[in-house]
């Protein structure tokens, strides 16, 4: 597998990087990835000075209630600005995975950074300047059904206590940049599943966050509309939004190239820059 | 924080399980209704324990032979009895009634009723009445020095009798903060109930609010507010129903003794001072407990 791996990124001049993650699996890292990362980015720039978003090292979830462990000795890396699709079957670990970078569990060993966080060590009371800087986004869209389009989006900054000359500034700029321009009075059960996901993403980016996590966003979708949300994604991963998703979705990783980072029975299995779903499929 | 925000969250929540918020604040109600009678009750025993405080004499009532024979404590067996307690630093003052002085505050006191027809003088004692200066250890020194004494028939506390009426008060007070402590424990776990019904109908919002890193004070505020409110409601419905009760129940009942001075009157005043602190009590109660319920049941 490591050795399909190797074959997969050796598009390019690259520029290697070895990630421990106890399992001798090799990323490289592209330029073309690079230059989709946007603004921050200066081309041809040396590792280390892309300022490394997300970290993980050697972290193991046990849960009490299975002996085998959810996350075992996962050590991986995102920098600013990457996409990344986070694959692997059903119980493989990817929700697990974003649990742990959203602190909604703590990992049994090992260590999470987001940003500047030590995720595992934050206090109770600063885990929402962790969340403030995530952005999240579900497969069933968690709309509030009682607030419109606009309610829902000035909902995730009302509550982090937003001034309301912010909310309404902010609010119509998201709404276009999703493409609901004209939609935000409209109610959440009067729009397609597309146009839903649309404002979920919308909510998850109001506050501009660092990263955005993306948990099956097309899972509840058509192809044709999951190609709309992926060019979404990409939009907003080129304002230099790290981006990682998880995704069981064949066809939206092989025709995007981006980073793949599969986890099987709770380990890293492959960790490649512009991988596929399926090796050689 | 954005209190407009809140006061809606608040008002949709409660809007939300409407017949929960009405059980709720009705069975706050009892219980601080209930705390409320057990308050006055103390407040009653308090007033008249120092009602009587000065008022309570030993009586030390003499034997008919001396009682017949003397009418004025001048005879050496009720003047020596006399002195002797009046040398006592236990004691305040002694005075002397007579046969004839006990005939006629007897026949006031049951003035009208057949006992006074059949009372003759005769069968009245004569008294020496004993105003304490130390009420705490003065009753049993007058008791030792006057018990067996030539001439004592019997002596009287009527620090006993007024016992019986503080048992009574007690009773009451405690049969009160019984029912006050079982029905606290039922609204408190209505209170929890809802605070997790609340929580789990608004499970999407939390959610999300969560996930966009709303602090615990945005998550958490509507739900305590919720049950604070539902605290205080109760308390003011408490204290509108001592007041009502006061004036329906309380004062017919207690009209009879409260007129004769036996127990001092409950006020309006110490109806209204009493319902004051339960509006503290009930919002504190409701608050702690749906804190401790969001803190235990439920992921906020």
């Amino acid at each position: 597998m490591v050795a399909m791996a190797t074959v997969a990124t050796h598009e390019g001049s690259s520029l290697p990087l070895t990630l421990g993650d106890g399992r001798g699996g090799i990323r490289e890292r592209s330029p073309r990835r690079a230059e989709g990362a946007g603004r921050t980015r200066v081309a041809g720039a040396a590792p280390g000075t892309v300022p490394t978003v997300i970290r993980l090292e050697r972290v193991t979830k046990m849960y009490k209630t299975s002996t085998r462990p959810a996350l075992d000795r996962v050590s991986v890396s995102v920098d600013k600005g990457e996409f990344v699709f986070l694959i692997g079957p059903s119980g493989s670990g990817k929700s697990t995975f974003l649990r742990l970078l959203l602190r909604e569990d703590v990992p049994t060993r090992g260590r999470i950074t987001v940003a500047d966080l030590d995720v595992a060590k934050l206090p109770r009371r600063r885990v929402p300047r962790l969340r403030q800087r995530i952005g999240v986004v579900f497969q069933d869209f968690r709309l509030l059904p009682n607030r419109t389009v606009g309610g829902n989006v000035a909902f995730a900054l009302e509550v982090i206590g937003k001034p309301q000359a912010t909310i309404a500034r902010v609010v119509p700029e998201v709404l276009e940049l999703v493409g609901l321009e004209g939609k935000a009075d409209r109610m959440p059960h009067e729009l397609s599943g597309g146009e839903q996901q649309r404002v979920a993403i919308a909510r998850a980016f109001v506050n501009r966050p660092l990263v955005l996590l993306a948990d099956e966003p097309t899972g509840n979708l058509d192809p044709d509309t999951s190609q709309d949300i992926m060019l979404l994604l990409e939009r907003i991963n080129r304002t230099g939004t790290t981006v990682v998703m998880a995704t069981h979705d064949h066809s939206i990783v092989d025709s995007m190239r981006r980073r793949v980072v599969e986890l099987d029975l709770g380990q890293v299995v492959r960790d490649e820059s512009r991988g596929v779903y399926g090796v050689g499929r | 924080m954005r209190s407009d925000f809140v006061r809606r969250e608040v008002a949709t929540g409660l809007r939300r399980n409407v017949t929960m918020t009405v059980a709720m604040v009705l069975t706050t109600a009892i219980s601080l209704a209930l705390l409320g009678t057990g308050m006055l009750a103390v407040r009653t025993i308090d007033s008249t324990e120092s009602l009587y405080a000065d008022r309570l004499e030993i009586q030390v009532a003499l034997t008919q032979d001396v009682s017949a024979a003397d009418q004025d404590c001048s005879q050496p067996i009720c003047s020596g009895l006399k002195k002797t307690l009046e040398n006592s630093p236990l004691v305040e003052s002694v005075t002397f009634e007579s046969q004839q002085e006990a005939y006629t505050r007897f026949q006031q006191l049951f003035a009208g009723q057949s006992i006074a027809d059949v009372a003759r003088p005769q069968s009245l004692p004569a008294t020496l009445r004993v105003k304490l200066a130390d009420q705490q250890t003065g009753a049993d020194a007058v008791r030792q020095a006057m018990n067996g004494q030539v001439g004592v028939r019997t002596i009287i506390d009527q620090r006993d009798v007024v016992g019986k009426l503080f048992d009574f008060l007690g009773g009451v007070r405690n049969v009160t903060f019984a029912l006050a402590l079982v029905q606290a424990v039922a609204a408190l776990l209505l209170i929890s109930n809802t605070v997790q019904v609340s929580a789990y109908t608004r499970r999407v919002e939390v959610g999300v609010m969560r996930l966009v890193g709303a602090t615990r004070w945005y998550t958490q505020l509507p739900f305590l507010i919720e049950a604070v409110l539902t605290g205080v409601v109760g308390a003011v419905l408490a204290g509108v129903g001592l007041v009502v009760a006061k004036f329906a129940f309380i004062d017919d009942l207690l009209a009879g003794i409260a007129q004769n001075g036996v127990i001092p009157p409950i006020t309006i005043y110490d109806v209204l001072e009493t319902s004051i602190w339960l509006l503290p009590i009930g919002a504190a109660i409701a608050g702690v407990t749906g804190y401790v319920t969001l803190r235990l049941y439920v992921k906020v």
